[in-house]
């Protein structure tokens, strides 16, 4: 069973589509980058795939269910490319916002979290006095503290620092590897997709390409559509990080 | 007259009783509408009130039970601002402006057919909480305790609804059904609030105290029992003190919240430079 199936997904703004006949389906266990120029559908898809927008068109099924019945959210973590309407002066504290939602506040498993993401200093503070690179930290953590069977994330190392740009794709990765969470990560940058990711979802408002980095690299039509030193580029990275992982580095 | 004879006045009483709850409660749903950026539905749904109100005393219904009859009309119109402002096409503040103009044009419209604004009507306007009667204070009292149940209840969801509207739908919390219910409970707590404060003034019931408790926010929970606290305290200093001085309790009342806010700016600006 997949733990997302997409299929002939169309979603229309003032009558324009902004994504049309989407279909692909994720795996368990699988690292999926979803890349696109702007304004490609990325985040509308995502979106799509939570339930915050309604498709015109197609279906969406979560974990075997369809999206209107799903109900296992606890299932699933997000991070969203921006917070959409963050008043500074939103009072709640950083342990306020990651233990949102969650039906058991267990203090352990907070301060673990918080450390993890380098933030057991601030959870006490107001997230709106935070600068953004740790707004957006303590955002991740609260998408991780469940360790959720599904991350999506949405864009979400742009505030960060390389260090803690780093300690996230590697924890993500290694949750993806060893717990078997399915991990879809939405980017601009092909390079970094290709270190971390098994799977590619090119997208520009419909699907330009959908399979494994294995297949992207040897496809001619890929070469046709990025070039041959990009596509070289980008399968490069993705070979580099292979052969680390197989030699032990990671 | 001493200070403390005031308060063997039945009329008093009821006053403090269900002034303490409606404030109580304009503040606890406050808190969610000022950072929501709702802060001015307060003032839309008053000026739907006085046109309900002046449906109400048109059709001729006994004074007792205007703000009883009054409350359908004012929800109705709490979820007509939301089905606008939920349409992407209509800002907040825009549907505010809409449903609010409407409610005062049909009410000038009604009071003059019923033969001019009379003194009822006027009543409603500036309010007048010294004559609450045992009917409003009822509601009052169910009112208190269905809001307070409900933010209990909903605590989770109306938190992350408040922080985040799409994280909140992410996590699979019915943010619809959240915002109907905190629209509905606004319009009920307006109609009352007309009551402490008159139409004009009962947005500053809903804004004024959670602004005064978000000056000095530690926490999301400590800053709803301030803007509680805040908002009792008006209402207790403001009718002791319109009754003192001979003064409009519903403006004595705003006046204290406001006075909060000042004094609680100071003294954070004061804690500041002192840094």
């Amino acid at each position: 069973m997949p733990i997302i199936r997409v299929d002939d997904l169309t979603f229309r703004y003032n009558g324009l589509d902004v994504i049309s006949n989407i279909t692909f389906a994720l795996e368990k266990g699988i690292y999926l980058g979803i890349v696109g120029p702007n304004g490609s559908g990325k985040s509308t898809l995502i979106k799509n795939i939570l339930g915050i927008l309604r498709p015109e068109q197609g279906r969406v099924e979560l974990f075997g269910e369809s999206i209107s019945h799903f109900r296992q959210w606890e299932k699933i973590g997000y991070l969203p490319q921006r917070l959409s309407a963050l008043n500074a002066h939103f009072p709640g504290t950083v342990a306020e916002i990651i233990q949102m939602g969650l039906p058991k506040k267990d203090p352990v498993t907070l301060r673990r979290t918080l450390e993890m993401m380098a933030i057991g200093h601030l959870a006490s503070r107001l997230i709106g006095e935070l600068s953004y690179g740790e707004q957006q930290r303590a955002m991740l953590a609260r998408a991780l503290i469940r360790r959720p069977d599904l991350l999506i994330f949405d864009e979400p190392t742009t505030a960060l620092d390389p260090e803690t740009r780093e300690i996230f794709y590697s924890l993500t990765r290694e949750m993806s590897r060893t717990d078997g969470t399915t991990v879809i990560l939405v980017t601009h940058d092909i390079g970094v997709i290709g270190q971390y990711a098994q799977n590619l979802l090119y997208l520009d408002k419909k699907v330009i390409f959908s399979g494994t980095f294995k297949d992207f690299c040897t496809s001619p039509a890929m070469t046709g559509f990025f070039g041959p030193i990009s596509q070289h580029l980008i399968c490069h990275q993705h070979d580099q990080s292979r052969g680390a992982t197989a030699d032990g580095f990671i | 007259m001493d200070l403390f004879d005031i308060f063997h006045y039945g009329f008093v009483q009821r006053a403090m009783i269900a002034g303490v709850l409606i404030a109580a409660v304009s503040a606890l749903l406050g808190l969610f509408l000022v950072l929501r950026r709702f802060s001015l539905i307060g003032d839309g749904l008053a000026h739907t009130t006085f046109g309900s109100v002046a449906v109400v005393l048109l059709i001729g219904i006994s004074p007792l039970y205007v703000t009883l009859a009054a409350l359908p009309l004012v929800m109705v119109s709490s979820l007509a601002i939301y089905k606008l402002t939920s349409s992407r096409k209509i800002n907040a503040d825009a549907a505010i402006g809409i449903v609010s103009s409407l409610g005062i044009a049909a009410g000038i419209i009604l009071a003059s057919l019923s033969g001019g604004f009379n003194v009822d009507l006027f009543s409603y306007l500036f309010g007048n909480i010294l004559t609450v009667n045992n009917t409003e204070l009822l509601l009052s009292f169910i009112v208190f305790i269905i809001v307070v149940a409900v933010v209990i209840y909903f605590y989770d969801d109306l938190f992350a609804v408040t922080f985040d509207q799409e994280l909140a739908q992410s996590m699979g919390i019915k943010t619809g059904r959240v915002n109907v219910i905190l629209f509905l409970l606004t319009s009920v707590a307006a109609v009352l609030a007309m009551k402490v404060a008159g139409i004009m003034l009962v947005s500053a019931l809903l804004i004024l105290p959670a602004l005064t408790a978000l000056q000095l926010s530690v926490s999301f929970r400590t800053t709803m029992i301030a803007a509680v606290g805040f908002a009792v305290g008006a209402v207790l200093c403001g009718i002791v003190f319109a009754f003192l001085l001979n003064l409009p309790a519903g403006a004595m009342i705003v006046m204290f919240n406001i006075c909060f806010l000042f004094l609680v700016f100071a003294a954070k600006k004061l804690s500041h430079l002192r840094r």
